[in-house]
């Protein structure tokens, strides 16, 4: 028989939860209105659409239910938080963010900087992923318009202190937003307890459906449309609502709370022994990332000598999914700028590969991974000419 | 997920040849860590015959540099040197039944992974055309002797298939202006020698410039009096012509099926298909089509062929 495949590749997508996907049901043929009609075919939806908002309010701890913007998904929020706070931070055109963003945050600072609308400060890390504070402080200034820092990171689970990051932010009279799309629904979030002005999540990060996602911005905040039309969101993103997606995320945020516990205790532990039992087995590989410090569900393991595409096509002939940071794999012949910002060496950064959890994920899963790992890493390195070398350097090519 | 050929996929998984040859004659060693892939190529010659006898493989890379590695091998062992050398990046590529166009330059290490090899037999230090030209693109070491041996063995005409043959411009990209130049130059020179088509070749900034030059003398034509029939046809297949490759961007596609009077039927074909976007493209195409030719026409989609 063969054996069942393993999905450890959460942090790019989650499988839509089943009981999400019943609560979506009915409002794509049964309950069809639109919520801003004025007959019952719309009321029920908006019905419906109310109580949603409240469910992903209770996992954000939002105070209100308001602070709460519906938007196309993770990227639309990070593009709006961004380009509103340079429409409503006066004379300030300037942005700091940290050198391991999501590209939905980096593409898009660099875009402004070369049309000349704001000047970006990136910040480093150690590396651990760890945020160079002496450089933030520095960054920050009267020109200041908002920072983006990420709540955590995608490709090592690393958590940014954003609370104290706002802070420091506040006291230079910026804004601050955090993308959050990683961390929404594996750690605790209590926004009624910090400082941060705009908070970006997806759902299909957290088994809710793919293209949905919400911007919070916290009341008071000045916002300016990314999206301008009718008057959906309050005013602040136009369109009419999603109504399965929305609803479907707010199932899915009810289920991430529910599972928060288990997330930080089984999934984590799921985790770690997928870990330590590669370190035991497979020599020459090391953990990336800050380890006292990081989402229960992310592992990223670098394998020395040996490019991390080659690893993904034998882990996949095995049914096993994960990820990779390597340059073959992406098509833009650079390995992870997430890696190469940390300084993990070529040597490594090429062979780093990414396992993330989720709920659904159980011990024979780590089972099946730790069973087949040592032999396609052994296989792989047979057939590398640095992996011989590796003491004497003896390989050492003629051009680079 | 790359969409590799079976013979890509089943050389990756069972690769031949890989492994250290003892006692080799000739050692090949080519590419670096930090651009993900290197080649070690080990040969095994008969000094009488020349004939490469054994070849052996180590590769650090992904599945496509493995593979091409291991085809490689196949490819000239049982060959004579002489003939070796008369393999090409392309032979390797072909070999496999093809690459995808990012992973061409898999099959150009493997090229230069076997000059090396058999400099390094006949006690020459291989250094090609690594030595000559200028370094043009800094990320990934790329020099304008290997852009020029890449451009005129592959009869390559545009920066993106340089960059996909050989990495050069993939990575800070602000080399883009030192391809070019180096481009024009190539493919002028190969226009000269009789190796590339004039038409083909490339020149900097041309493509904007031809699409105004053809609408200045439709417009006049236009102008004049009423037109034939045939010259109505020919403007408008010259339109679509100048459209379709935005369509094409998109994966879908547009030909001209018939002129009926002012009725001018199209097939969109590719994404177009379905796309639910395709009456907003058939409106564009008529806008266009009326622009160019002066006189209204109604742009009738034809019933897709399943």
């Amino acid at each position: 028989m063969e054996p069942a495949p393993v999905y450890l590749d959460n942090n790019a997508t989650t499988r839509c939860d089943p009981k999400v996907v019943e609560a979506m049901i009915p409002f794509f043929s049964e309950q069809f209105g639109n919520a801003s009609s004025m007959h019952a075919f719309g009321a029920e939806v908006g019905g419906a659409l109310a109580k949603a908002r409240k469910q992903l309010q209770a996992l954000l701890g939002a105070e209100f239910d308001h602070e709460i913007i519906y938007t196309s998904g993770g990227t639309e929020a990070d593009n709006m938080a961004i380009m509103s706070a340079l429409e409503t931070q006066g004379d300030r055109d300037e942005i700091v963010t940290s050198a391991v963003e999501h590209p939905a945050v980096l593409s898009l600072v660099a875009h402004l900087e070369k049309t000349g609308r704001a000047k970006v400060h990136i910040i480093g890390v150690d590396a651990k992923g760890r945020l160079d504070m002496e450089a933030y402080r520095k960054a920050l200034g009267p020109k200041t318009a908002i920072v983006s820092i990420m709540w955590a990171n995608n490709e090592t689970g690393t958590i940014f202190p954003v609370e104290q990051l706002a802070e420091l932010a506040h006291q230079a009279g910026a804004l601050f937003h955090t993308d959050a799309v990683q961390a929404a629904g594996k750690i605790p979030i209590d926004m009624a307890t910090n400082e941060i002005d705009m908070l970006s999540l997806s759902g299909h990060k957290l088994h809710g459906p793919k293209g949905i996602g919400a911007l919070y911005a916290r009341k008071g905040t000045r916002l300016r449309p990314l999206i301008r039309g009718g008057h959906q969101e309050r005013g602040r993103r136009a369109g009419t609502e999603n109504a399965p997606a929305i609803i479907g995320l707010g199932k899915a945020a009810e289920l991430a709370m529910e599972h928060m516990a288990d997330e930080q205790t089984r999934v984590a532990g799921l985790r770690d022994r997928l870990e330590k039992g590669l370190l035991q087995q497979i020599g020459n590989s090391f953990v990336t990332g800050d380890p006292d410090n990081r989402l229960p569900n992310t592992a990223n393991v670098a394998f020395e000598y040996i490019e991390g595409e080659a690893i993904l096509l034998l882990m996949n002939r095995q049914g096993i999914a994960a990820s990779s940071g390597s340059a073959c794999t992406s098509g833009s012949l650079e390995p992870s700028h997430v890696l190469r910002a940390m300084n993990v060496p070529y040597t490594a950064a090429h062979g780093a590969i990414r396992f993330s959890f989720s709920r659904e994920n159980g011990d024979a899963d780590v089972d099946r991974v730790l069973e087949v790992m040592p032999e396609i890493i052994g296989k792989l390195r047979e057939m590398s000419p640095f992996w011989r070398e590796r003491d004497n350097q003896a390989f050492n090519p003629t051009y680079a | 997920m790359w969409e590799y050929s079976e013979k890509v996929k089943d050389y990756f998984f069972n690769p031949k040849n890989s492994g250290v040859l003892e006692g080799a004659d000739g050692v090949g060693d080519v590419g670096a860590i930090s651009c993900g892939d290197a080649l070690r190529l080990m040969i095994k010659v008969d000094p009488e015959t020349q004939i490469i006898t054994d070849a052996r493989f180590q590769t650090f890379g992904c599945g496509s540099a493995i593979a091409s590695s291991s085809a490689l091998t196949e490819l000239i062992i049982g060959k004579t040197i002489e003939e070796a050398m008369k393999i090409s990046n392309q032979d390797i590529a072909d070999f496999l039944g093809g690459l995808p166009p990012e992973k061409m330059h898999c099959s150009v290490m493997g090229y230069e992974a076997l000059q090396a090899a058999v400099a390094n037999y006949r006690g020459e230090e291989w250094v090609d055309d690594h030595e000559e030209g200028a370094l043009i693109c800094k990320c990934f070491g790329i020099d304008e002797g290997m852009i020029e041996r890449t451009v005129r063995s592959n009869g390559l005409t545009s920066v993106d298939e340089i960059t996909n043959y050989t990495k050069a411009g993939g990575g800070c990209s602000t080399c883009a202006e030192g391809i070019e130049g180096v481009l024009e130059r190539v493919n002028a020179e190969m226009v000269a020698e009789g190796l590339l088509a004039a038409e083909k070749a490339f020149v900097p900034g041309v493509v904007p410039r031809k699409v105004k030059e053809k609408k200045v003398v439709r417009t006049d034509a236009a102008a004049k009096a009423p037109l034939t029939t045939l010259q109505k046809i020919k403007i408008i297949e010259q339109t679509l012509e100048e459209i379709r490759p935005s369509l094409q961007r998109d994966g879908g596609d547009c030909e001209l099926v018939d002129v009926e009077g002012n009725r001018v039927i199209v097939k969109l074909t590719g994404a177009c298909v379905g796309c639910h976007l395709s009456s907003a493209t058939i409106e564009g195409v008529q806008a266009r089509l009326v622009e160019a030719v002066g006189v209204p026409l109604i742009v009738i989609p034809a019933a897709p062929v399943h």
